[in-house]
């Protein structure tokens, strides 16, 4: 497990008496489709966030590529090629499209602090930019602030942050939650698309894209693993289909 | 491509250098003609403008909210006070010793309140002001206490132009000093530099999971912010030759703000109309009625906040098109 590119230990949490990791385990090869699947509550966000460093686990470890990371600050597992996006789009909605998109790349170059030089006048920001936005389609809506923009595209701009950072190992969480069936269309080639290189955890709903994405699925209850295995093997399993049509049941 | 990236160059919502730019300058040179008399008065606007300047690098673009920065200014004018009463009368290095000192509290005020968020700051910052006045206070020997520090002299500027009584060379010196921090200031807002504190503004955790360590830059901004603050300052205690504890007190970090909020946040341009309409309505209203000159403050915020919620740059902005 030594070569893993993500590996969670036996991680436990607790929001005062709700314990919403027991004991979680997982280890992603490099280069791993993974998917973390399972009902509402049953703790996916909360594993996200604690993996890239916005929950402090009360036991366990996680390591990143052998790393031990588990008492790194967030920005700190970015600077080592961990990123995220976020369930309900997390973005900077007063600024343009292009500004959004900036911000990732002065991040990754390490320009953030420069103080000297205008920002339009650097090269690499501008076009990195502008190759990136390009990709996804988003060139012409790059003058628009993001308030401007419907949710779809507010996702896409979401993809285009994580893709900025260039990151070896990328979570996003729900990425296609609250898409249009184009959308998720192209939210779907663009994900298949992704570098093979890149190691990507994914929480999603929608099994049919998880099914498509994922070679290994986790599936989490009440904080806790069910089961591990390959695709197929979680279709099949009959406890998986329990949960969710009892989950379903309740709503 | 070239095309393309034109496109996205233009998508950075900038702050050119325009005739905009001109026009608080060529308002000190209109005045200067028209109405010499009103220099000193001038000169006080002018020290507001630089202090606001400040303010709206930290509070318009970093989104720090504030109501302590009269710390800033006041650290700023007794260093350029006692500089001049122990070391040399040097106007020049008056105000970087200012800014150098208001920017190092910047700095280790910075690292220890920054942390917090929202109403906590607000009241860390009201909590830091206050402890430093009442240092300045209790520190008669060095501060003059409540009489304040006075008695120190300024050579002429550049060895030239002393400072006289018609108050010119002041007006002319204080409109030097608010160049050199708007130029400053703008280099900083179109900085990526600057690009990153108004994301810090808009979404600080977002700005976390980039990579961006936040703290360490708003702590940047806050020294940035303070070493402005503290040429205002510094500035102020050379022109006026006293510093009073009035320099660290609540009423003039509040009085910044309304002038901030008056003349509008995140633009640089509010800067120069807020601490205009404020300086010369505080001024006339005190002429008529002495004692309520507050209440026609009070009622210009009134209006400001009723109409123009984004300040008097914003009510011109949507007046203009």
């Amino acid at each position: 497990m030594s070569g893993a590119a993500l590996a969670v230990e036996h991680v436990s949490m607790s929001f005062g008496a709700l314990r919403v990791a027991r004991d979680v385990s997982l280890a992603l090869e490099p280069g791993a489709r993974h998917a973390l699947i399972g009902p509402n509550g049953a703790g996916k966000t909360t594993l996200v966030n604690i993996i890239s460093g916005l929950l402090t686990p009360s036991a366990g470890r996680i390591l990143l590529g052998g790393l031990d990371i588990t008492g790194l600050a967030a920005e700190r597992r970015v600077a080592l090629g961990l990123a995220r996006t976020f369930q309900i789009s997390s973005l900077f909605p007063l600024l343009t499209v292009a500004e959004n998109v900036a911000l990732a790349l002065e991040a990754r170059l390490k320009l953030d602090a420069r103080l000297w030089g205008r920002l339009r006048s650097r090269g690499e920001i501008v076009d990195g930019a502008a190759a990136l936005l390009d990709g996804l389609g988003l060139l012409p809506l790059a003058g628009k602030t993001v308030a401007e923009l419907p949710y779809g595209q507010r996702r896409l701009v979401e993809m285009a942050l994580v893709l900025a950072l260039e990151p070896r190992m990328l979570l996003l969480d729900e990425p296609a939650a609250g898409l249009a069936s184009a959308e998720r269309g192209a939210l779907v080639a663009l994900l298949l698309g992704l570098p093979a290189s890149l190691t990507v955890l994914v929480i999603e709903h929608d099994m049919s894209l998880v099914f498509r994405l994922a070679q290994r699925i986790t599936v989490l209850v009440e904080g806790a693993v069910l089961t591990e295995g390959s695709a197929p093997e979680i279709r099949a399993d009959p406890r998986v289909r329990d949960v969710y049509l009892g989950a379903r049941s309740h709503g | 491509m070239a095309a393309t990236a034109n496109g996205v160059r233009d998508a950075f919502q900038r702050h050119p250098w325009s005739w905009l730019d001109a026009l608080p300058f060529l308002a000190v040179a209109v005045l200067y003609f028209a109405a010499n008399t009103y220099l000193p008065l001038g000169t006080q606007v002018m020290i507001m403008a630089i202090f606001a300047l400040a303010l709206d690098l930290a509070l318009g673009y970093g989104g720090v909210a504030t109501l302590g920065h009269a710390a800033f200014f006041g650290i700023g004018a007794y260093a350029a006070g006692l500089l001049a009463l122990y070391v040399t009368s040097e106007p020049i290095s008056g105000l970087l010793v200012a800014a150098a000192a208001a920017g190092a509290a910047g700095l280790i005020c910075g690292a220890l309140i920054l942390r917090t968020r929202g109403l906590t700051l607000v009241m860390l910052t009201l909590a830091v002001a206050t402890l430093l006045q009442q240092l300045a206070n209790s520190l008669k020997s060095v501060t003059g206490g409540a009489d304040g520090l006075f008695g120190f002299k300024i050579a002429p500027v550049l060895g030239l132009y002393p400072f006289d009584l018609t108050g010119r060379t002041a007006y002319w010196y204080g409109a030097a000093a608010m160049a050199v921090v708007y130029a400053l200031s703008k280099a900083v807002v179109n900085s990526p530099f600057g690009l990153t504190i108004r994301g810090i503004r808009e979404n600080p955790v977002r700005m976390r999971m980039l990579g961006v360590p936040v703290t360490r830059r708003l702590v940047a901004l806050y020294a940035i912010s303070g070493a402005f603050a503290g040429v205002a300052g510094g500035l102020s205690a050379q022109v006026t030759k006293l510093v009073g504890l009035d320099s660290l007190a609540f009423t003039l970090s509040g009085n910044v703000l309304v002038m901030l909020i008056l003349g509008g946040t995140g633009s640089l341009y509010g800067a120069f109309v807020g601490a205009f309409v404020f300086v010369v309505l505080s001024d006339r209203a005190a002429a008529v009625s002495p004692f309520n000159w507050l209440f026609a403050i009070g009622i210009v915020l009134i209006l400001a906040v009723r109409y123009a919620p984004n300040g008097l740059v914003g009510l011109m902005r949507r007046g203009g098109g």
